[in-house]
């Protein structure tokens, strides 16, 4: 698998690409009532390469805009300002034709193996949708076998599970269920939203096993959203950590994670807890409020707050991604700015 | 019977005996806690560890009598401080509740009241189960559990919805605490959050327990969680608990094929790993194999595992497993 | 829980099995009443005037014969022709009123849930302007202005307030359901609107659309009734309302005819037992808690 260098043309041409995309939603009013805004995602970029596939991880806690870049990406929600281009075509520009065609190429797997399905029909019905609405196969026999091959490649049999109701299977079948039908249109990429956040520990690495094998003999690239650290670091090729809508750093999966250089994801890896007794946490941290309730509105860096190592100019602006080593590895911080003098820590600093 | 941990450490508070709770189906009972063995010493905290559906949360119900029809507790003994609560009668189990014992129980900080204040619930917490301080007392007492739980006072004026998850988990925590009780169990209480207010939880709930010497059953999934968290962890299987051992020895040596698999299958923040596939529960919970209950999924089974179920023997020091490979007459 | 043999269907619960039975059993008596007896005696002068239904005494000292089982009013009409005639009647102003709220519902419930927007805006301004009209006033102004008027007319002009209701309902589901996973998977799999709407939604509205069915259709007879008594219903049609207008203006009450006015309103109450049971019924299929636990 071959990193880009920053400064070298693209392997191929980009299969997705996301140029500065703000998502800004403004909430309550009414007719008479104020409106507030809340920036859920601001200036985000990402590319992803036709070949090879990659697994591209999207970290992030909760407020951090990774759900509303799912839902973007996915064409259910539409941007405020920037651009998705899929294989040169403007998602914002495309007829009903090229929706379709979009559809088709780009697939979801989403957290919830519960609510993805209708409760009124049998299992076999999400197959169904896909196999009318794309014309999959010409004949019924064939359809049967289509969808048999995807469910083996899941680890599961038709027999087992087609007929079945969706309460009637557990979690982890219903989540290999929603991966197979993913399978079943040979997407381009596949937008896996927390897809093993609520499956039972045992069976997580079923799934992410589907994923890789999927990645390597099918060529289907991921977008992996999520907020477990561990799974990406097992996973995941590219990493973007995001805090509170905006990249806080960026690069290969490992060096990320191996060795964060943002002061927030510094801390994010810190505070996993490792399987370890011999490794506990370093100490307490303490959470200021205002951090907890609402996104801060700071002009600047977001993180200013809870940061270890803020400094005045932090506040100017809101940083923008720095490299921090001569690969794609950049972070969101003032620190790895050539021209800013880094001041000493502040004595009172979290 | 585990008679290791009579041994070592503080007191014994909590003494649980051969539990069992079933749950009653149109076509037969299902067994969701069966007869389970375990003790809590004062100021420990015990890990209670499967996966989902294992049966830790009726457990926990289970011990505090909370157990709801169509589940019935069948047999079993919970001696807290010497008293047995499951052969109380209602009201004297009523005034121990929250006092003596409580429960964060799972999906707490959804259930909170969304149209009462903070200091209202857990004011309320408070005269429910002990009804005898007067309004300046009880507003002082709320103001304090705040502090203790790492609140600003000004939460007391807040409504749930104004709060992060982690501040209404920690208002669980508040009431959980309220009355001091010996022993506080924790069900499931970081699982929703996110990975730094989970630490900060999970801190806080340790640091409550050491303040107020209390002990602690911590249920969950996390093993991650569990290795910075607690004392000793037991491991639970299909209603069966089928290792206790303290928190080094259990990482160090997992002994219980189970608790192997679960250690094997943590995703890793260190190195990369070919990722190990299992499969789930495979028994129909109506209808357990004779004999280990493990027996359809573990990879080193036996013909004696399939008639004779193990026992909850000690093995090495302070270190409990329910598993046949053990017994020194096998020679495994 | 599964579902472990086919009959545990929530569906079959008693409360809604007694409830249809009942609404069945008035269907068949329009239907079977016919065959059996004439229903033309329903109509003015076609029996002795003011009979007791048998082993009563009217105040004239005439006693009942079985000729007349149920008796008869003093314009010669026969109470169990009535009834055969007029308890069908009655339902069927529940029917189509209720049927026609539903249908006007469903559009515009749909339309406002899951198209949103301006679309939503307007259609919740008029659902909430008609909701505050007094019906039972409009429609008594109506009616008296109009001299003459049909079952079915009558039937028409209460739906013009039986489709608020449905809208709200199947609006705030449809937006509920538009979240939801199961949707959002349709969208993703180019399913069209209309059938995302219909197959996906749709199936899972079934039983707040008939417990709303039922609901409204009570309330259209209520309606209905409301406006017989007042002497505003189709005077020709033989309908349980009516049948107690006519029974208050010759003072049944005071004549000791109880079997006039009596009949009706025991058949109404019957009718309005059997409503709320399916209700009832509808209700433990649509919320699972309230079912009663399996023993």
């Amino acid at each position: 698998m071959t990193l880009q260098k920053v400064s070298e043309p693209a392997m191929s041409a980009p299969m997705l690409e996301i140029r500065d995309a703000t998502k800004v939603y403004t909430l309550g009013g009414g007719m008479f009532g104020a409106r507030s805004q809340m920036v859920a995602l601001e200036d985000f970029s990402l590319t992803v390469a036709d070949r090879p596939a990659t697994i591209t991880t999207i970290a992030g806690e909760s407020g951090s805009g990774k759900t509303t870049l799912a839902k973007l990406v996915l064409g259910f929600t539409p941007l405020t300002s920037g651009q998705i281009v899929f294989e040169g075509q403007d998602l914002a520009t495309m007829n009903r034709r090229q929706l379709k065609e979009y559809r088709r190429n780009v697939q979801a797997v989403f957290q919830d193996p519960f609510g993805v399905f209708n409760p009124f029909y049998r299992v076999e019905h999400v197959f169904g949708l896909i196999m009318r609405s794309f014309r999959l196969a010409s004949s019924k026999r064939q359809a049967r076998e289509l969808i048999e091959g995807a469910l083996n490649a899941v680890g599961l049999y038709g027999a087992d599970v087609l007929r079945k109701y969706p309460h009637q299977l557990s979690g982890g079948q219903r989540q290999r269920i929603m991966m197979a039908r993913a399978y079943l249109l040979r997407p381009k990429l596949i937008v896996a939203d927390e897809p093993v956040s609520m499956v039972d520990a045992s069976l997580r690495a079923a799934i992410l096993d589907v994923m890789l094998r999927m990645r390597d003999e099918q060529g289907i690239s991921f977008l992996y959203i999520t907020h477990d650290l561990s799974t990406a670091y097992q996973i995941g090729d590219q990493i973007y950590v995001l805090y509170q809508g905006s990249v806080a750093e960026c690069g290969e999966t490992t060096k990320v994670i191996d060795g964060p250089r943002h002061p927030y994801v510094q801390l994010l890896v810190d505070s996993v807890p490792e399987p370890d007794p011999n490794q506990k946490w370093g100490g307490d941290i303490e959470l200021p409020e205002d951090e907890e309730m609402a996104g801060s509105t700071v002009v600047g860096c977001r993180f200013y707050p809870r940061c270890p190592h803020r400094m005045e100019h932090c506040l100017t602006r809101h940083p923008p991604l720095y490299h921090v080593n001569e690969t794609d590895h950049r972070a969101s911080c003032y620190l790895y700015d050539p021209d800013v003098t880094v001041e000493q820590p502040r004595a009172g600093g979290s | 019977m585990t008679t290791a941990d009579e041994h070592n450490g503080g007191p014994v508070v909590l003494d649980v005996r051969e539990l069992r709770v079933h749950y009653e189906t149109p076509t037969g009972d299902v067994v969701a806690v069966a007869d389970i063995d375990f003790t809590l010493r004062k100021g420990e905290t015990l890990g209670l560890v499967g996966e989902s559906g294992c049966g830790k949360s009726t457990a926990a119900m289970g011990i505090l009598r909370l157990v709801q029809p169509p589940g019935r507790i069948v047999t079993g003994k919970v001696l807290l401080e010497g008293v047995d609560l499951l052969g109380l009668s209602s009201e004297r189990l009523r005034q121990l509740r929250w006092t003596k014992v409580s429960l964060i129980p799972q999906g707490a900080m959804n259930s909170l009241n969304p149209v009462m204040r903070v200091r209202d619930q857990i004011a309320d917490a408070i005269r429910t189960h002990q009804d005898r301080r007067g309004n300046a007392a009880l507003r002082a007492r709320v103001m304090e559990l705040l502090r203790m739980v790492g609140l600003s006072g000004r939460v007391a004026r807040m409504y749930p919805h104004e709060l992060s998850g982690g501040m209404k988990q920690r208002v669980c925590i508040a009431m959980a605490i309220a009355l001091s009780p010996t022993v506080i169990i924790a069900d499931e209480s970081t699982s929703a959050l996110d990975v730094v207010v989970q630490r900060v939880v999970a801190q806080t709930l340790l640091k409550v327990k050491e303040n107020l010497g209390m002990s602690m059953i911590m249920i969950g999934h996390d093993m991650g969680l569990m290795a910075q968290v607690v004392d000793r962890i037991a491991v639970m299987y299909a209603g069966n608990i089928v290792e206790i051992a303290p928190v080094h020895g259990i990482f160090a040596e997992p002994m219980h094929p189970y608790a192997q698999m679960l250690i094997e299958s943590i995703p890793s923040l260190r190195e990369r790993k070919p990722l190990k596939v299992t499969e789930g529960i495979t028994h129909d919970p109506r209808n357990p194999p004779p004999g280990c209950i493990f027996q359809l999924r573990c990879p080193y089974v036996m013909d004696r595992c399939r008639t004779e179920r193990p026992l909850l023997l000690e093995r090495k020091a302070e270190h409990v497993v329910a598993c046949h490979l053990y017994d020194p007459a096998e020679g495994e | 829980m599964g579902r472990f043999n086919v009959w545990d269907t929530p569906w079959l619960n008693p409360k809604l099995i007694i409830g249809a039975a009942m609404v069945a059993m008035i269907i068949l008596l329009g239907l079977l009443g016919r065959v059996f007896w004439d229903a033309d005696l329903a109509f003015v002068a076609t029996s002795p005037l003011s009979q007791p239904p048998p082993g009563f005494t009217n105040l004239r000292g005439e006693t009942g014969t079985w000729a007349h089982p149920l008796g008869t009013e003093n314009a010669g009409r026969d109470m169990l022709a009535l009834m055969i005639v007029g308890a069908p009647n009655s339902l069927w102003v529940g029917f189509v009123a209720a049927s026609i709220g539903m249908g006007v519902g469903i559009v515009l419930g749909f339309s406002a849930g899951y198209v949103g927007g301006r679309l939503d805006d307007v259609i919740r301004l008029m659902t909430d302007v008609t909701v505050t009209i007094p019906a039972l006033l409009v429609l008594i102004v109506i009616q008296s202005v109009v001299r003459e008027i049909s079952l079915t007319d009558m039937a028409l002009l209460i739906s013009l307030f039986t489709w608020p209701g449905p809208t709200r309902l199947i609006r705030a589901q449809v937006l509920s359901m538009k979240e939801s996973g199961y949707v959002q998977m349709a969208r993703l799999s180019g399913t069209p609107t209309t059938r995302i709407m219909f197959q996906e939604m749709m199936p899972n509205l079934l039983p707040y659309l008939a417990a709303s069915f039922i609901g409204n259709a009570a309330g259209a007879i209520i309606a209905a009734i409301g406006l017989e008594v007042l002497g505003l219903g189709p005077q020709r049609v033989p309908t349980l309302g009516v049948t107690i207008y006519f029974a208050l203006e010759s003072a049944a009450i005071l004549r000791g005819m109880w079997w006039w006015w009596g009949l009706p309103t025991a058949i109404l109450a019957f009718i309005f037992v059997a409503l709320l049971l399916i209700n009832l019924g509808l209700d433990e299929v649509a919320n699972p808690r309230l079912r009663r636990a399996q023993q």
